[in-house]
């Protein structure tokens, strides 16, 4: 069954056009710094699109950084939001579950799927926006500076892209997982993906606001930036640890209301 | 093969389906009568464990639903209410991601098996056009082929002939009795009386839940007492029969008698010419009828109802 939905999801045009617009975005950004030679002051956000004028080698980090606040979390709200309610809205939910897939089953692969999608896509994004940083800028990626100033070589400067990689699609599947949900509760894909959408933007508004200081650190989008860490030396794990086990408590709380919602669900649709 | 005992569902405080005790037997041509809105598509997917039951039980092959329907959903084809298919792939595609979904079969024979199901249903010269640009009766067919993909021991079909013309619904009758021949439980739910009359061994008939009726289709179209006679000599005859016709219209008379033979030899000694004889029997439609209500698609004003 993961076989058959990953290849589901592979032969739909929306994953490939919304991936392809999420390597474009960085792309275009890349592009009007590079004719203009304006990036935002060291500091500023977006981060590290001040050192990328320097040098092109660090761009990957730049366009996860571009990619992570809005556009990666509403593809994958869509895709998450689209997994159940899409196939009931479609009608053939109830031909897959008396094919006979186990509820159970098609909800791993459905997650399964997700998180392929999620991988991908990050790392589609890491590997356009590398060349387009090397193409673009004068680069090095043998002498890299590092945030805190120090030297990176080409080696580490891999490692620490692919970790932030990693770090970033694991941020995405807090998400995922409550588009997941959502998806068991509705047939309405749209009505899923934007459930999923306020919650994340709720949870973003109330991440800046200091009145909500006491629920800060269990929002999901708290930790979404700890991965600039990764470019720090030495490096600070305290949040990116911290980032990673809430995303995994997010993950399985709401994989399991999914799961018990879906499991013991009419299906009607 | 399949049993219900007591069998309620119910949406709040509305029983959709409401202590239903279905039997259908190993071989039987089934037909599901009822009004719209009567529940019966209610009642099939409660069979095939979409919907979970609020009380009462079903088993279906010896297996109890839902519990047991690992074991008994590989030997099932469904139709359930319309067929339906991801629009943007090719009928052959959608099939097989089908077949490759659930358990058994081997992925080199995938192929050969749907070519025999795209064969049984009439598609089998079909193109690569997307499922989004067939016709309704195409998709009515790829749903059945779907249906028929692992050659099921029992298919449950939900109003299966929706969409097709005369002509489809002769071929489709013919499959099915052919299926059904082979060995296999038909077991399909209609609104349309002409189609179960047709093809079906057994009826139920659900009305507002409740199963009011289940027999064998030859019980029910018993002589209802009386003689259809046609005749030139219409005034003879009546004359004759004084007293014991029912009804007449032009030269046909409705004769109270359970004996068309010693009716038409009395006829005939007495010099009336017949040209029709026969005991009128009750149709599927008057059975129908008789136990069921208007469907929950008519809405009459309150004041209406008496």
């Amino acid at each position: 069954m993961i076989g058959v939905e990953l290849g589901k999801v592979g032969r739909r045009p929306r994953t490939w056009v919304s991936i392809g617009m999420l390597c474009a975005l960085p792309a275009l950004v890349a592009i009007f710094l590079a004719v203009t030679e304006r990036g935002p002051g060291p500091g500023e956000e977006p981060a590290f699109l001040s050192a990328v004028l320097a040098n092109g080698a660090l761009f990957p980090a730049a366009a996860l950084a571009i990619v992570l606040p809005i556009f990666l979390p509403v593809a994958v709200a869509v895709v998450g939001g689209d997994a159940i309610a899409g196939e009931a809205s479609a009608g053939t939910l109830r031909y897959l579950l008396l094919r006979p897939v186990s509820r159970t089953r098609l909800l791993i692969a459905k997650l399964v799927s997700l998180v392929a999608f999620v991988l991908a896509a990050v790392v589609l994004v890491a590997v356009t926006s590398f060349i387009v940083g090397i193409t673009l800028f004068p680069s090095e990626p043998a002498a890299v500076t590092s945030v805190s100033g120090v030297t990176l070589t080409a080696n580490e400067l891999v490692a620490r892209i692919a970790a932030a990689v990693i770090y970033v699609a694991v941020s995405m599947l807090g998400v995922g997982a409550i588009a997941l949900f959502l998806s068991t509760v509705t047939d309405s894909a749209l009505g899923a993906a934007l459930g999923s959408l306020a919650a994340l933007v709720t949870s973003q508004v109330l991440v800046t606001l200091d009145a909500a200081g006491a629920v800060r650190p269990y929002l999901p989008t708290r930790y979404w930036l700890a991965w600039i860490d990764l470019f720090r030396d030495p490096i600070p794990w305290r949040d990116i640890d911290r980032g990673l086990a809430l995303q995994a408590v997010y993950v399985a709380v709401f994989l399991a209301m999914a799961w018990a919602n879906f499991a013991t669900k009419d299906i009607t649709s | 093969m399949i049993t219900t005992s007591a069998l309620t569902k119910r949406y709040g405080a509305v029983a959709v389906v409401d202590g239903v005790d279905l039997a259908v037997a190993e071989g039987d041509r089934y037909g599901l009568l009822g009004p719209n809105g009567s529940g019966k598509t209610t009642l099939i997917r409660l069979l095939l464990g979409l919907v979970y039951a609020t009380s009462g039980d079903i088993e279906l092959m010896g297996h109890p639903v839902p519990r047991g329907l690992d074991a008994v959903l590989p030997q099932v084809g469904a139709l359930v209410e319309e067929p339906s298919a991801y629009g943007h792939l090719t009928g052959r595609t959608n099939l097989a991601i089908l077949d490759a979904a659930g358990p058994g079969g081997a992925r080199r024979t995938r192929r050969s098996r749907i070519d025999a199901a795209l064969d049984k249903v009439g598609l089998a010269g079909i193109d690569n056009r997307p499922v989004k640009a067939y016709s309704m009766g195409m998709r009515q067919r790829l749903g059945l082929a779907a249906a028929l993909l692992r050659t099921p021991r029992l298919l449950v079909l939900d109003e299966p002939t929706n969409g097709l013309d005369p002509q489809g619904i002769r071929e489709i009758r013919d499959l099915l009795h052919q299926l059904n021949t082979a060995g296999t439980t038909v077991f399909l739910s209609s609104h349309l009386l002409a189609e179960v009359d047709q093809l079906c061994t057994r009826v139920g008939v659900v009305n507002q839940g409740r199963l009011v009726l289940q027999s064998d289709l030859a019980d029910l179209r018993t002589p209802t007492g009386r003689v259809i006679v046609a005749t030139p000599d219409a005034d003879r005859a009546a004359a004759l029969l004084d007293g014991h016709i029912e009804h007449r219209t032009g030269d046909r008379l409705l004769v109270r008698d359970t004996d068309p033979a010693a009716l038409n030899a009395r006829l005939v000694a007495a010099g009336v010419r017949v040209e029709q004889i026969a005991a009128e029997r009750r149709t599927l439609e008057d059975v129908v009828l008789a136990v069921t209500r208007p469907g929950s698609d008519r809405v009459d004003r309150p004041d209406d109802r008496r």
